[in-house]
């Protein structure tokens, strides 16, 4: 066996994203020395494929923007099932973390009066969205990777080594994180370059590893969307919750196949796009649902207006949450009225000029030309759903994201609590900033108060080496190709975006099959950057996390944001205080139900009282 | 609609290897990655590929088809032959880890080389004041998606490893370019872009414009304007004789 590479730092960010960089950079500025490991090269992270933008109510394009404003539409956005405490501390701290960006190089659109430009977008009251084009994740991405290298060459000029307090190691992935005793102790994992294991000791972890899409057959995410973060939390023994929460984001691209899921950015309907079905009828005036109707249109007439006027007129109903849009697109194509390809059409080209087109949507421009020969300055898109967020996660406490498990952090998507039901657009990327940094803090708080370093017994490594080397070891056994498509299908026709008890526990039984078939796995080839491999890895949590998911959805019987069920169609007040806890169970999860805390009163005030005799029970609101 | 492709892809790693022929299946609609995708589901599942985003945006999947550098994710099958072979190959600038997968801590280097943004002191956050028209020169460098598609095509490195120590490649001569036309940096870098990162090896012969795939105009935008502005200051005669009198340099 060869010896064993080892590092030791106080504390180990996981995932490179908006949440990890953030985390990181937060942990060395309190002076801790921090690693990042990331599954990808540096700056390849999820998060370049944000294009709308970053939520912060700044108030540049309107004056009348306030946190206050921004915590009400989260939480409406998310049916209140938001914990309330993180859509507090959101609302009010990303325009700080957007200001920062400034400070670390980010070059946002600008309005005239030299000021980061903001645009509107689904289910935010104002124009709220910082944005550059729409390669906004690209811009937050590299401004903080570029902060990190700045970090690093203080630490040149101070110590003559870049890497002394703030280390990347890229294309490294973590299996198992190590306790001692009910602490965490480091993680354990390997390069992927040379399959080579390594152990990292310290005392605080910080998950930010994104989200579990690739579990799903249509999709917007990536490879490294398999769910590790979850899978790596509820072994290590901490909780996750609202795992029944996916969000399929209403404008994937449908065609050709090869690029189906696709993400086509908001920022065409926040710019003016409309949806149409075949008959050629802007659809979304149908399915303007009972608690928003005060505030979208119900004609065309004042939503064209809204454009130019945002103060007399209501919002074209485009707008809407992604769950109402997406949920619209699916029953418009189940009705026979979809486009070629089971889409509807999403048109911006007679909305704009073909400049002005190309000068705010430049992403969506050239993806459409190059991979589907479609000119969108002249031509509509075919878009339909897309599963793009997991709303639900590692159960935090808001103030410093640290989990139920000593040491152990979570900021970002792989966290859950603070979009409720349903994320609104450019939400996520103020929650990287905003958790990132908390998350970065409280870890080094916690480090700081720590009395003495936890240690990582022997054995515990070597289990952890030999559950990676399995795959190898078996013959006879399945490609993991194969498992992954088939979970894939299942998960996409069974738990999808309409729900069913039935198909469910269909998904539930599939699960248990494809869990021992995972068992005997076999690998070809040898250690070195195998993809093979890394799949067979990948799968054994993606199979646990679509578990949660499943038994999470099956429990839940009402329909909230990300969650609709066919059986159950509406939303119901007594679901809205309870919350789905996931915990492993054996190889298994195990889920239970839990009551959400409730929301403080200064906080309720802040909306009408028939607004909230929409969502909360009669015994609540006496 | 579909039909069985030909292709040859570079199997090997540092220690050697060479072409491998193989006959896939090719859909209406797919690029050359989804064929390598294919290959590892149903031929070869340990063939080596860096890929994430597949929609153009994190610049993983570089490589060369048919000799040209290219994403794999945005080359649709549609602009070959359905009977011409598809060779594809790593990048060549790059050392090889593993089939498709290249060695590109070279640029990871060079990234740290480029001092970073310096931040207006007098500026507190939200204080930043900047128009559009000043942003977007330096808007358009940060379109970069960091495939590197440009440091394997220059010629100054591509076949010539010595050049690698002083020579800090497109991507980063541009990012130099972009620091210096950001409106409120406060360094001054064209001394730096001549001295420290190569700027005078380029002889603009515009590679690294045609190869990049969110067409940027390196060479026009980002490395002429560099090399006036070294041009003014270094060879300027008044200024030359300016320097010498007041020391400047």
């Amino acid at each position: 066996m060869p010896e064993l590479e080892r590092h030791s730092f106080d504390v180990l960010v996981i995932g490179a994203g908006g949440a990890g960089l953030r985390a990181a950079i937060e942990a060395r500025e309190h002076g801790l020395r921090t690693a990042v490991l990331c599954k990808s090269l540096f700056g390849k992270a999820h998060t370049v494929m944000a294009e709308g933008g970053i939520a912060a109510a700044m108030g540049n394009a309107n004056e009348s923007d306030n946190w206050q404003v921004h915590f009400r539409d989260t939480m409406r956005g998310g049916k209140f099932l938001n914990n309330w405490r993180m859509a507090e501390l959101h609302a009010q701290e990303a325009p700080q973390r957007v200001w920062e960006l400034e400070t670390y190089g980010a070059l946002f659109d600008r309005t005239k009066d030299g000021r980061i430009s903001q645009r509107n977008f689904g289910g935010h009251e104002y124009p709220r969205l910082a944005h550059v084009g729409d390669r906004t994740g690209l811009e937050l991405i590299r401004t903080l990777q570029q902060k990190i290298v700045s970090l690093q060459q203080e630490d040149f000029k101070e110590f003559d080594d870049y890497d002394a307090r703030l280390r990347v190691f890229q294309e490294f992935t973590v299996t198992d994180l190590v306790k001692d005793g009910d602490k965490i102790a480091g993680a354990f994992g390997y390069w992927r370059e040379s399959g080579r294991f390594v152990l990292f000791e310290a005392p605080a972890v910080i998950l930010a590893t994104g989200g579990i899409g690739k579990s799903f057959k249509v999709t917007s995410n990536s490879w490294e969307y398999t769910g590790d973060g979850h899978a790596l939390a509820m072994r290590a023994g901490a909780s996750l919750i609202n795992m029944e929460f996916i969000q399929f984001h209403p404008t994937g691209m449908v065609w050709p196949p090869s690029v189906k899921g696709i993400l086509v950015t908001e920022s065409v309907r926040g710019d003016g796009g409309v949806l149409r079905n075949s008959d050629g009828k802007r659809f979304m005036f149908d399915y303007i649902p009972e608690v928003f109707k005060d505030k979208y249109a119900d004609n065309e007439e004042e939503a064209d207006r809204w454009y130019t006027d945002q103060a007399n007129n209501r919002r074209p109903p485009e707008l809407l949450p992604r769950d109402e849009v997406a949920r619209a697109i699916n029953s418009e194509v189940k009705a026979g009225r979809g486009s070629p390809h089971g889409g509807v059409f999403l048109d911006v080209s007679t909305r704009l000029p073909a400049e002005e087109i190309r000068r705010r949507l430049p992403s969506m421009h050239h993806q459409f030309k190059e991979l589907a020969d479609v000119d969108i300055t002249a031509q509509p898109m075919e878009v339909g759903p897309t599963c793009h967020y997991v709303m639900g996660g590692v159960e935090v406490d808001p103030d410093t994201g640290s989990s139920s498990v000593p040491g152990l952090f979570a900021a970002g998507e792989v966290s859950g609590g603070m979009h409720g039901s349903n994320r609104l657009g450019g939400n996520s990327l103020s929650d990287l900033l905003v958790f990132g940094r908390r998350a970065g803090a409280g870890a080094a708080e916690y480090v700081r108060a720590m009395a003495g370093r936890p240690v990582v017994a022997e054995d515990i490594v070597t289990e952890a080496r030999a559950t990676a080397l399995k795959p190898f070891q078996q013959e006879g056994g399945e490609n993991p190709y194969t498992l992954h498509m088939e979970l894939q299908q299942s998960m996409n026709d069974l738990v999808g975006i309409i729900r069913k008890a039935g198909e469910m526990q269909e998904a539930l039984q599939r699960l248990e099959k494809l869990k021992e078939r995972a068992q005997a796995l076999t690998v070809e080839g040898h250690q070195q950057f195998n993809p093979g491999w890394h799949l067979a890895l990948d799968l054994r949590n993606m199979l646990l996390v679509s578990e949660c998911v499943a038994k999470a959805a099956l429990l839940r019987t009402e329909s909230r944001g990300g969650h609709t069920r066919d059986d159950h169609p509406s939303m119901d007040a007594d679901w809205r205080r309870k919350l789905l806890v996931c915990k492993a169970d054996g190889d298994g999860a195990e889920v239970t139900e839990k009551a959400q805390i409730p929301i403080r009163h200064d906080l309720l005030d802040l909306f009408d009282r028939s607004e909230l005799e929409k969502y909360l029970t009669a015994e609540e609101l006496a | 609609m579909s039909y069985q492709g030909k292709f040859r892809v570079w199997r090997g790693d540092d220690s050697g290897g060479g072409l491998e022929d193989f006959t896939v299946e090719v859909n209406e609609g797919e690029v050359v990655l989804d064929i390598i995708h294919r290959l590892q589901a149903t031929q070869t599942p340990d063939l080596a590929v860096r890929w994430n985003c597949k929609a153009g945006k994190c610049g993983s999947c570089s490589a060369e088809i048919n000799g040209r550098p290219r994403l794999l994710c945005m080359t649709r099958m549609s602009i070959f032959e359905e009977s011409e072979t598809i060779t594809v190959t790593p990048m060549r600038t790059f050392p090889i880890i593993r089939d498709l997968v290249t060695d590109v801590s070279f640029n990871y280097t060079k990234a740290r080389e480029v001092p970073s943004f310096a931040p207006p002191k007098d500026l507190a956050p939200g204080e930043y004041r900047m128009q559009q028209v000043d942003v977007e020169r330096s808007q358009e460098f940060r379109k970069c998606i960091e495939c590197f598609l440009c440091q394997n095509t220059c010629h100054v490195v591509r076949d010539h490893e010595e050049n690698k120590e002083a020579f800090s490649g497109p991507r980063f001569l541009m990012r130099v370019a972009e620091l210096e036309m950001h409106p409120l940096d406060t360094a001054d870098r064209v001394d730096q872009a001549q001295d420290e990162h190569g700027l005078g090896l380029c002889n603009i012969t515009k590679c690294c414009s045609e190869v990049c795939p969110e067409h940027i105009h390196i060479t026009d935008n980002a490395l002429i304007p560099m090399k006036e502005r070294v041009a003014d200051r270094k060879y300027d005669p008044i200024v030359w004789l300016g320097n010498k009198l007041f020391k400047r340099s």
